[in-house]
């Protein structure tokens, strides 16, 4: 039990590497100017050589042993654990360390108190044994293909402290016990995502493709708070197994209600992570990044957290058939949206990025179907081809010195051949070419959203179609990348080589995986193999499947499905034979589907829904809002406080007049009349001694004047 | 010392602004080596504190009781509960990083910029702990001294503007806070027969309802404005603006916490009846839920990046007043929490902006840009500050915020989900700041030769990013101080609240953590 029980060991290996590598990473790593990057025009610039060269190749290899190393010791730990778990009775293994975060007590719905209490723990079955192994397995190839992509570029320690703590924070996404640490993994990538798509951060668009992920996610991770939140007040708990536990007591929702409310808001988190209608246009701009981070973070783990989460909450999807028809809808809908943009994409990687968009929502009709454990297949071998893809493409665009525009490629073929036949398996597993990995994946999500209870025809009507699609903008791909005239630049074309054994062999790995991972989770219907090649689905069991519900329920008629299956390698053979006949064949020096007008212009602007958005939300409603609300902050709301002093200052000065000429007025003009009054007064008292006497000598004549004339 | 533990901490930093008022003022250096020392000795006398402190004891503690003006009934009278031990620490941690932060940015009236700044950790922590209505009156208005004159003598251009806004308008809720205490002082002569100021005391009073709600909200003013709530909150971005990087550190990271402070301690228990009338309940949140989205909205369109900052304080603390009005223990708790986050990272943000200004001269952002190539150190710090604001898990924020939101959530489901979009708005401006100032190129030439972060610079740092590691991964030393003093509000509040049914716990965990 020695590895069951290490299981908190697994993500903190990356963490160390993490650690060590951003706080002592500069050392290993002496940046001259290579990282000073400096608008054109900037006098006083240091120059700027050639990026990264000065890095020492001695230091560089600690970093490229220990990054890559401490992924391969998870992964090594987690094939032990996982192997123990199987001799685990029920394969559950709770692994609780300490109350992370424990509030205070919390009235429920009920009406009773309950201890808010989030575990640090952690907690492996089935579904997280299959997700570390996928996160740790394609995560180390791609850790060690990074070493070479990332050799000539500055920053090198940086670029694999953010991988490993990307790789931290995933593996607490997929191995938490509880919702709320599995939002610590969820926020966590989706930082780690932020920072990575941003790692050329002197470009602007690099900068501003990783703030748009950041905040359509944050939207999406809104609505996966306020579902927490719901959840716990309704069902008591946050601890998944608690909760599966207490969720056995309720029935299935008719309508919409509170269960159909938290599925959905948990949805809501699920659409921004996994890139779903409407919060998927993060991710075609996450193609910023370098090409190793969208083959591992927005293709093969993290963009499938939200397909994990909502698999991890089966039970309650189970019991919401509202919102799980809402789901399989949204799936659909992303699917055949994605789809169209890819066919028409010029760059190499938005084909990729749209492509990984279309097949998330593969994985989300199975999931709104029920299909839970068939999500989890195609998530599975999706992981591979798409992974396959992107490096692929990554190893195209190293080879052709940074360009991404296939229309400067073609006849690529001879010169990067391991390149080529990696990816062109890669290509027909995605495309569902019989045998191959993603074949099976695909052709059961679809068979499962014609056949199951739940299932929708529309829904797979959908699905067909975006499975032609799928085939045709793959082959298109191709075609327009190894086959044909080339149209590479004279100069470009000198320089184009072969990619070196460190990327050619995770390439090839790959390439082996998608051939052969399909074959544990094959038909039903090709009974002739025995239980072993369904190992997939047994194995996943005890977690997605319920009891009554699937398993042996649905006995469609076998030629029916054979039908379906032919139809879908018939719709796939199609669509790569169209992408053959107008690309390859007939070689084209303009776009042929430009012939298709308007539609066409729609496709390559991606429906315009980016400048719908930037229209109604960026600039109509926060921009907007913004400013109209700094202008209300200080025109109104200062200019209040402003005015009341400005009114104060104005009463003051009424005051001050009126005391001036009123109240002190009134003293004054009682002054002033007793003045007046005093004047004639005054006038006599002059103070001149002779007057006096002469006032005095005038009375007294006056006086006797007066008796003598009397 | 023993006895008087509180009293030591209260009066470490005035003991040191008069020995420092002895120090001639030339001898600059010496006077910024003592202040610091005095600082670090506030800092030191106030841990004994957390090691001390019985977070199972009801009640207050380390309580020391004095007459103080007989006469009047006015006591020396001081204590803490678990609220005010958390706040009393930020004050004197906050208080530290401050002062070593003006080291090269205050060159002139050196000696009465530290003196102002010391007299000001004394006025703030005697806020936090003191019991007697009077006494607490005091200390708040002693504040407003020295801060007028942080922001007026040492501020920016238009530092006299602010300095005015910022005395008038919070001497004006305080003369209303005033009118309210008394009202209380006299209510209780009426009824018992003796003059008190004692909070303990003014708690035994039976005040018609009426007389609650006034009393409610000439408190109100007087707390709103220092919080700032929406729409008393003019005054903080002028302050902040002109104030010089100490002071906005202190401003926004303990002197608004009086604020809410000021409710927890005293509107809530005070007033009970109308702490629960609905009517005031929902004038409460709303205002605080503008507040959310407003400042988010508002810091959106700053072109002065201090200004951003303290826009995003009007945002931070619309989430402590919802979580103190959602009225439950997870709301109140979280809103403590929160305060300490803010103060955490908002100081960070701060002085983040302050180093900025001291190498640059100017906050604009068209000015900035690509910083991150020539002062790595300082991006990372700047990064995990912007993080930590923006609620990142593992870091602080997050911790408060959704402790609050669950408050929130549990009194009403509406006002959680209006304000979590206040996280949306949130990552926005942050990462819009961060972008502005960090990432791109470098489109100044003066920009080139910036150093990075001297030993100095980071040492103010260190601290604060080591206290959001710990809020981020291990909260639960926080939440256990904080819950006995929080269920004892509640149950001031909303005496009903702990008489439900307690829904038992699920799973035994110890066998599992043994494992």
């Amino acid at each position: 039990m020695t590895f069951l029980d290490s299981i908190w060991l697994i993500p903190l290996f990356p963490l160390f590497g993490a650690v060590v590598m951003l706080l002592l990473g500069r050392k290993f790593d002496p940046q001259g100017p290579s990282e000073v990057a400096v608008a054109a025009g900037v006098e006083g610039a240091p120059s700027v050589a050639h990026p990264g060269h000065h890095a020492s190749s001695k230091a560089k290899a600690i970093v490229s042993v220990l990054c890559p190393g401490m992924v391969l010791l998870s992964f090594i730990f987690s094939v032990g654990a996982v192997l123990e778990l199987m001799g685990t009775p029920g394969r559950v293994h709770q692994l609780i360390q300490f109350t992370w975060l424990a509030g205070l007590p919390f009235t429920t719905q009920t009406g009773a108190l309950a201890q808010f209490a989030a575990d640090w723990g952690f907690l492996l079955d089935p579904l997280s044994a299959v997700m570390i192994l996928v996160v740790t397995g394609i995560g180390f190839l791609i850790h060690v293909y990074s070493i070479g992509y990332m050799g000539h570029e500055g920053g090198y320690y940086r670029f694999f402290g953010y991988l490993n703590l990307f790789v931290f924070f995933m593996l607490m996404l997929v191995l938490a016990n509880n919702y709320v640490l599995m939002f610590v993994g969820w926020e966590g990538v989706g930082l780690c995502s932020y920072l990575l798509i941003g790692f050329y951060f002197h470009k602007k668009s690099a900068a501003d493709a990783g703030k748009k992920a950041f905040i359509v996610n944050r939207i999406g991770d809104a609505g996966f708070i306020l579902g927490m939140l719901l959840m716990f007040s309704v069902v008591g708990s946050v601890r998944f197994l608690d909760v599966n536990k207490a969720l056995a007591q309720f029935a299935p929702e008719v309508g919409f209600g509170v269960l159909s409310a938290i599925a959905l808001l948990l949805f809501i988190g699920a659409t921004g992570k996994s890139a779903q209608f409407p919060l998927y246009v993060w991710l075609p701009d996450a193609m910023e990044g370098p090409t190793p981070v969208s083959a591992l973070i927005h293709a093969a783990t993290m963009v499938t957290a939200g397909v994990y989460m909502v698999a991890r909450s089966n039970v309650l999807f189970r019991l919401t058939p509202e919102t799980s028809a809402i789901v399989a809808v949204v799936g659909a809908l992303t699917a055949i949206l994605a789809a169209s943009i890819a066919v028409a994409q010029n760059d190499i990687k938005r084909v990729l990025a749209y492509s990984t968009v279309s097949q998330l929502g593969f994985m989300f009709m199975a999931l709104g179907v029920g299909a839970y454990w068939v999500a989890i297949f195609h998530l599975y071998t999706h992981a591979f081809f798409k992974a396959l893809l992107f490096l692929g493409s990554g190893s195209v665009i190293h080879a052709m010195g940074g360009e991404q525009d296939m229309r400067r490629m073609g006849g690529l073929k001879d010169k990067i051949p391991i390149t080529h036949a990696t990816m062109l398996i890669g290509t027909l597993a995605i495309a569902g070419v019989p045998g191959l990995a993603g074949f099976f994946s695909k052709d059961e999500i679809l068979w499962q959203v014609f056949s199951s209870p739940a299932g929708m025809k529309g829904v797979y009507v959908v699905g067909i179609v975006t499975a032609g699609l799928t085939a045709f903008y793959m082959w298109r791909l191709m075609a327009l990348t190894f086959y044909g005239q080339s149209r590479v630049e004279p100069h470009v074309a000198a320089h184009v080589h072969e990619s070196p054994r460190v990327m050619t062999v995770p390439l090839m790995v790959l390439a082996a995986g998608s051939v052969l991972a399909g074959w544990i989770g094959v038909p039903k219907l090709w009974s002739f193999l025995p239980e072993g090649f369904r190992a997939f689905e047994h194995w996943l069991a005890p977690v997605l499947i319920a009891e009554t519900a699937h398993g042996a329920e649905h006995h469609a008629d076998a030629a029916l499905e054979w039908g379906l299956m032919l139809l879908s390698v018939v719709v796939a053979g199609c669509g790569m034979l169209l992408a053959w006949f107008l690309y390859q064949k007939r070689a084209p020096k303009t776009e042929p589907l430009a012939a298709l007008g308007g539609l066409h212009k729609l496709l390559l602007n991606k429906w315009y829904v980016d400048e719908i958005y930037d229209f109604l939300f960026v600039n109509g409603m926060v921009k907007g809002g913004g400013n109209a609300l700094s202008r209300f902050d200080q025109k109104v709301v200062d200019g209040g406080v402003n005015g009341a002093g400005w009114l104060t200052r104005f009463t003051s000065t009424i005051s001050m007049w009126w005391d001036t000429w009123i109240v002190d007025g009134l003293v004054r003009l009682t002054g002033f009349s007793v003045k007046i009054a005093s004047y004639p007064v005054r006038m006599l008292q002059t103070g001149s001694v002779q007057s006096y006497a002469l006032v005095f000598v005038l009375g007294i004549a006056a006086v006797f004047g007066y008796y003598l004339v009397r | 010392m023993d006895g008087h533990l509180l009293s030591w901490v209260l009066f470490t930093p005035l003991i040191g602004m008069a020995v420092l008022l002895l120090i001639p003022a030339e001898r600059k250096n010496l006077i910024r080596l003592w202040a610091n020392i005095a600082a670090l000795a506030g800092f030191l006398v106030s841990l004994p504190l957390v090691f001390r402190f019985d977070k199972d004891a009801s009640g207050f503690q380390f309580v020391e009781k004095a007459d103080w003006i007989p006469a009047l009934g006015v006591k020396y009278m001081i204590g803490i509960d678990g609220i005010s031990l958390l706040l009393v620490m930020l004050t004197t941690v906050i208080g530290c990083i401050a002062i070593l932060s003006s080291w090269n940015a205050i060159q002139d009236r050196v000696k009465e910029y530290y003196a102002m700044f010391l007299l000001q950790q004394t006025g703030i922590i005697g806020v936090f702990v003191s019991l007697d209505f009077f006494l607490f009156f005091v200390f708040w208005e002693v504040v407003l001294v020295p801060m007028y004159f942080i922001i007026g003598v040492w501020g920016g251009p238009r530092k006299l503007y602010a300095a005015i806004k910022f005395f008038i308008y919070t001497l004006a809720g305080g003369a209303l806070m005033l009118l309210g205490i008394l009202t209380l002082y006299f209510e209780h002569f009426k009824q018992f027969g003796y003059y008190t100021f004692e909070i303990s005391e003014l708690m035994k009073l039976n005040l018609s309802p009426v007389m609650e709600q006034w009393v409610f909200w000439a408190f109100f003013i007087g707390f709103a404005i220092k919080v700032p709530m929406f729409p008393f909150h003019t005054w903080l971005p002028d302050a902040h603006v002109e104030a010089p990087t100490a002071g906005s550190v202190v401003l926004a990271s303990v002197l608004l916490k009086m604020g809410t402070y000021g409710f927890i301690r005293f509107s809530l228990p005070l007033l009970p009846k109308a702490s629960v009338n609905a009517a005031i309940v929902q004038v409460l949140v709303a205002l605080s839920l503008i507040g959310i989205i407003y400042g988010a909205l508002v810091s959106l369109m700053q072109q002065d990046w201090k200004k951003l900052v303290a826009y995003s304080s009007v945002s931070h603390l619309g989430f402590c007043t919802l979580g103190i009005f959602a009225l439950n223990p997870n709301g109140l708790a979280g809103s403590v929490i929160q305060q300490i986050n803010h103060g955490i990272s908002t100081g960070m943000l701060f002085l983040v902006v302050g180093i900025a200004y001291e190498r640059r001269h100017t906050r604009d952002f068209k000015e900035f840009g690509g910083l991150g190539h020539v002062m790595p150190v300082y991006a990372i710090v700047a990064a995990i500050a912007m993080l930590s604001s923006a609620g990142l898990p593992l870091l602080n924020g997050f911790i408060g915020e959704f402790t609050i939101l669950q408050g929130a959530f549990e009194a009403n489901r509406a006002w959680a989900a209006i304000a979590v979009t206040g996280i949306i708005f949130g990552a926005a401006y942050l990462l819009w700041m961060y972008q502005r100032t960090m990432l791109g190129q470098i489109t100044n030439p003066k920009n080139l030769r910036l150093p990075d972060l001297s030993f100095r610079e980071l040492a103010t740092f260190l601290p604060l990013i080591a206290w959001a590691i710990w809020i981020g991964v291990y909260p639960q030393p926080h939440f256990a101080v904080l819950e006995k003093p929080v269920a004892q509000i509640v149950e001031r509040v909303r005496p009903d609240y702990f008489q439900k049914p307690v829904q038992q716990a699920e799973a035994p965990r110890a066998a599992e953590v043994a494992r």
